[in-house]
């Protein structure tokens, strides 16, 4: 009977969770300057066209300008082909950013899903799809992807792919997890209790409860989806040149590393900053989402 | 004829200071546990009774905690005074404490005996396996058979975990011995059980004993004397009969109303009304005034002074003076 | 504990078979035709499907799949497309150049990792507290390939202490490439190590063993560190996959002869039974460490070894 009236509360007590986790958020330096780091490089993946033309100055070679040093002009320096690095570096933030979101998007809703079947419903189910992420997990993820790509061929779709399915066992797992926690306790009895189906008892009442841990996994996540785009990219198999990819900025400056270190010590230090941030975020979410620790 | 203190707190205070306030744990708190006797410190949850327990041993977190002023005179010694080799020596030698929480509070991956012993050789110059012999018959004195000993926690029970923890706290036989809400975690049954053993224990090696409790039933059942605690504060203390029988405090008759009544179960229960006051923020005068039915003007902004009914029982309380304080027809029995 | 030891192992047997089914199925759908590759592009399309029927690739791919079961049990993982060589042998000549390098870089950083998360528990809030755990923060956040190639920048072209490349150099080749492969490492554990002490030192159990009289340092060292190692112990088998899996693109930077670099090149030259063999040893190595890890929290948490019985 009263089951909306429940409902209503449970998201008023959301709500201020939501503003009391956001104000120790605000309290945490590092995760502060992990926020405001990631809010401009998105920014700055979405603005990339207005800052640099993608034709003319990050594709085009430019030989008679090529392997200077940083300077005014350029201050990242320039290419063996005369291009511009800062103007490659700010395009490649759009690559790792739009491959980490999907590819954590994508694993997140198929692995939410199986996690959430899985620890829902229990029994065989459950024991089918945790053997396999068992299996899955059992792989080192970094092959896990390369095999992937191998098998799909090196573009910048299949790397995505390859990401997505290496990190869908961790998130079924986590997802899980936390439906197992929150399955059997009195608010979702209730629900059952007044004849809520299967789908409305996991998308409102048990899924919002475990949001927590969920939202600190997948910033997590993003920061290792950089890494391995960056990882995979560096080892040939993803983002293919001349499209800018940080990992493919790396790989083609480390030849060049005796005389023109700059080359390979500015992509390494964008990938060390994002993936930072996103550890800062991640952690100072955690603390704040869960204030009984830290 | 002075009297011999086992233990004797007096003015203590106690704060944990956070980054955002200052929460008053223990405020100018008088406490004295005659030897051999047993104190039952009653009052509800937060009234600060843990966090005196743990002053005594010298183990308030630090930080967030800190102890202001006061003293802890243990067997004559000021507790406060010790240096961190010295509070060390007086740990499960000259007082124990058990913990509320049986079920938290042994370490997972030791076996029972182990954690028996190892105070036993901490205070005692014995080798490991004179240690390991004295906590089996430990453990059988609480109870427990001495070859379970050689098991870990998660294989016990509740109460046999409580009852282990008994053991641990009386390996040395301290003078004095702290006991944290001991029975309050276990079933009704259980809570029993472990009391008539503790109270056996007590009575054979003539351990003094201070008993935190919210349950009158079991100071009834244990204890000599009474400290009534509110807001980190003993607002009256006496015998048990002075308590029992010659209730002065409000708030020590509010307790007493909020228990069921066996022989009239038509009355009904009269629990306090309202909420212990935020300790971080305490009124100025009586603590309890904000829930107090006789509070006055005057409760507000004065701290009421002691006043003593006979020799061994006080009230802090502005309904009394020094003349009428004999008379106990104040509190309305309604 | 044997018999526990003897299921566990046998457990590991479903695990490997089903990630060389799943490995196996993903490197199927792989473009190209092998036998095309193998015979090069001037071969008649008869030659080819000559060579496919031996190779047996017109098979359903369940019965290829049994079929290069059946021979890894036999200790033989097929033949190189790329050299026509046994992979078994590739495989098996690599594999000491990988582990030994994962071996000295994991027991360094747990060694370092280790003490270095206790102390700065235990003296937490302190300067030495916060600049471990801000090394540390760097730690998990550098790229280990970028490590790589700055250790070998800074130290072997311009100092010249160490080897550029390669495993020639006795011990001082691997210092370099187990710095980079370690660094991670020592960083995650450290960090696990701090925050599972913190977590344990709030324990109930922590004051029961202040309230007996024992030194700080007892209450540390025997009863805090080995509850806060259950968490470390975790936190290491992740981090030695991810150990291994890295060893991928570390080996590629310092051209270091093992099994990571032997499977770039394969992919690049898809080289399907070469990258099978590298995974599959790869991941029987995953298996075991974390059956190792699965013992040790036996040895270390009482409440697991009961379950065992």
């Amino acid at each position: 009977m009263n089951g909306t009236v429940d409902t209503n509360k449970e998201v008023q007590k959301k709500n201020s969770l939501a503003w009391d986790t956001w104000k120790r958020l605000l309290k945490n330096k590092g995760a502060m300057f992990g926020l405001v780091f990631m809010v401009g490089l998105v920014l700055m993946a979405i603005f990339a066209d207005f800052l640099y033309d993608y034709d003319t100055q990050v594709i085009a070679q430019n030989i008679q300008d090529r392997l200077i040093h940083p300077c005014m002009a350029h201050p990242f320096g320039t290419d063996e082909f005369g291009r511009d690095l800062l103007a490659r570096i700010v395009h490649g933030s759009r690559m790792s950013l739009v491959v980490s979101f999907t590819s954590v998007a994508i694993s997140l809703a198929v692995g939410g899903v199986l996690g959430a079947i899985s620890g829902y419903f229990g029994g065989m189910i459950d024991d089918i799809i945790m053997r396999i992420t068992d299996i899955l997990l059992a792989i080192p993820m970094t092959l896990f992807a390369i095999v992937i790509v191998a098998a799909l061929g090196p573009n910048t779709q299949n790397l995505a792919l390859a990401l997505a399915a290496s990190s869908i066992p961790i998130f079924a797992r986590l997802v899980r997890g936390s439906v197992i926690t929150v399955r059997d306790v009195e608010y979702v009895e209730a629900a059952r209790a007044i004849g809520a189906n299967h789908f409305t008892i996991i998308t409102k009442h048990i899924l919002p409860n475990c949001m927590a841990p969920i939202i600190v996994q997948v910033t997590l996540r993003i920061a290792t989806a950089i890494y391995n785009t960056a990882a995979l990219s560096f080892l040939g198999m993803g983002v293919q040149a001349p499209a800018p990819e940080w990992g493919g900025l790396l790989a083609a400056g480390r030849s060049l590393i005796r005389d023109h270190s700059y080359l390979s010590v500015i992509p390494g230090l964008a990938i060390m900053l994002t993936v930072l941030a996103l550890n800062l975020l991640g952690d100072g979410l955690r603390d704040a989402l869960d204030p009984r620790l830290k | 004829m002075e009297k011999e203190y086992a233990l004797n707190i007096e003015d203590l205070k106690v704060v944990y200071k956070t980054q955002h306030s200052v929460v008053h744990a223990v405020n100018s708190l008088d406490l004295k546990l005659e030897k051999g006797k047993a104190l039952g410190l009653v009052g509800e949850t937060g009234a600060g009774k843990t966090t005196t327990g743990l002053a005594v041993l010298g183990l308030v977190p630090n930080p967030p905690g800190i102890v202001e002023r006061g003293s802890i005179f243990l067997n004559g010694r000021d507790v406060l005074k010790m240096n961190k080799k010295e509070l060390r020596k007086i740990r499960g030698k000259e007082v124990s404490m058990i913990f509320q929480d049986p079920m938290t509070s042994l370490n997972p991956v030791l076996t029972v005996e182990e954690q028996i012993s190892e105070v036993i050789r901490t205070h005692n110059k014995v080798n490991r396996k004179e240690a390991l012999e004295k906590a089996r018959q430990m453990l059988e004195m609480v109870g427990i058979p001495g070859e379970r000993g050689s098991e870990y926690p998660h294989q016990f029970s509740g109460g046999m975990k409580q009852r282990v923890v008994i053991a641990i706290a009386l390996a040395c036989q301290p003078d004095v011995l702290i006991a944290d809400e001991p029975t309050t975690a276990l079933d009704v049954t259980i809570q029993a059980q472990v009391l008539e053993m503790m109270k056996a224990l007590k009575e054979k090696y003539n351990t003094s004993m201070v008993m935190i409790t919210h349950d009158l039933g079991i100071v009834a059942e244990i204890c000599d004397e009474v400290s009534v605690m509110y807001a980190g504060h003993v607002v009256e203390h006496g015998t048990l009969e002075d308590i029992f029988d010659n209730t002065r405090h409000p708030y020590t008759r509010g307790l007493f109303d909020s228990l069921p009544n066996m022989e009239d179960r038509s009355q009904r229960l009269k629990p306090i009304k309202g909420l212990m006051p935020d300790p971080s923020n305490l009124p100025e005068g009586c603590a309890f005034c904000t829930r107090c039915a006789y509070a006055t003007e005057q409760c507000e902004k004065v701290k009421p002074p002691r006043f003593w009914r006979n020799d061994t029982h006080y009230v802090e309380c502005h309904l009394y003076s020094e003349n009428d304080i004999q008379k106990g027809e104040v509190l309305k029995n309604e | 504990m044997l018999k526990y030891i003897t299921r566990r192992i046998l457990a590991m047997i479903p695990v490997v078979i089903g990630i060389t089914f799943i490995v196996f199925m993903i490197m199927k759908m792989a473009p190209g035709d092998p036998a095309r590759m193998i015979l090069g592009d001037n071969a008649t399309p008869e030659a080819v499907e000559a060579l496919r029927e031996e190779m047996g690739l017109n098979d359903n791919y369940l019965v290829q799949y049994g079929r290069y079961m059946i021979n890894l049990c036999k200790g033989d993982m097929g033949t190189s497309y790329k050299n026509n060589r046994p992979v078994v042998d590739e495989v098996m000549t690599r594999v000491p150049a990988t582990f030994k390098l994962a071996f000295v870089s994991a027991i360094v950083s747990i060694l370092i990792a280790i003490p270095l998360g206790v102390l700065a528990a235990v003296k937490q809030g302190t300067l030495f507290d916060n600049a471990s755990m801000v090394v540390s923060l760097i730690g998990i956040s550098m790229p280990a390939f970028w490590l790589a190639l700055m250790l070998m920048l800074k130290f072997s072209l311009q100092l010249k202490w160490f080897p550029v490349q390669g495993a020639n150099d006795g011990w001082r080749s691997y210092v370099l490439p187990a710095i980079a492969i370690g660094f991670m490492n020592m960083a995650a554990i450290a960090r696990t190590t701090r925050s599972s002490m913190l977590e344990t030192i709030r324990q109930d159990y922590i004051r029961t063993a202040r309230s007996k009289g024992i030194s700080e340092q007892e209450v540390i060292s025997h009863h805090a560190f080995r509850n806060a190692l259950i968490p470390t112990v975790t936190i290491v088998g992740v981090q030695l996959g991810g150990l291994l899996g890295g060893a991928v693109l570390t080996e590629t930077v310092f051209a270091w002869p093992g099994l990571g670099r032997l499977m770039v090149e394969a992919v690049n030259a898809r080289d399907v039974p070469t990258v099978l063999g590298c995974i599959v040893i790869l991941s029987i190595g995953f298996s075991i460490v974390n059956l190792v890890v699965d013992l040790l929290y036996g040895l270390i948490d009482p409440r697991v070894r009961t379950m065992y019985h």
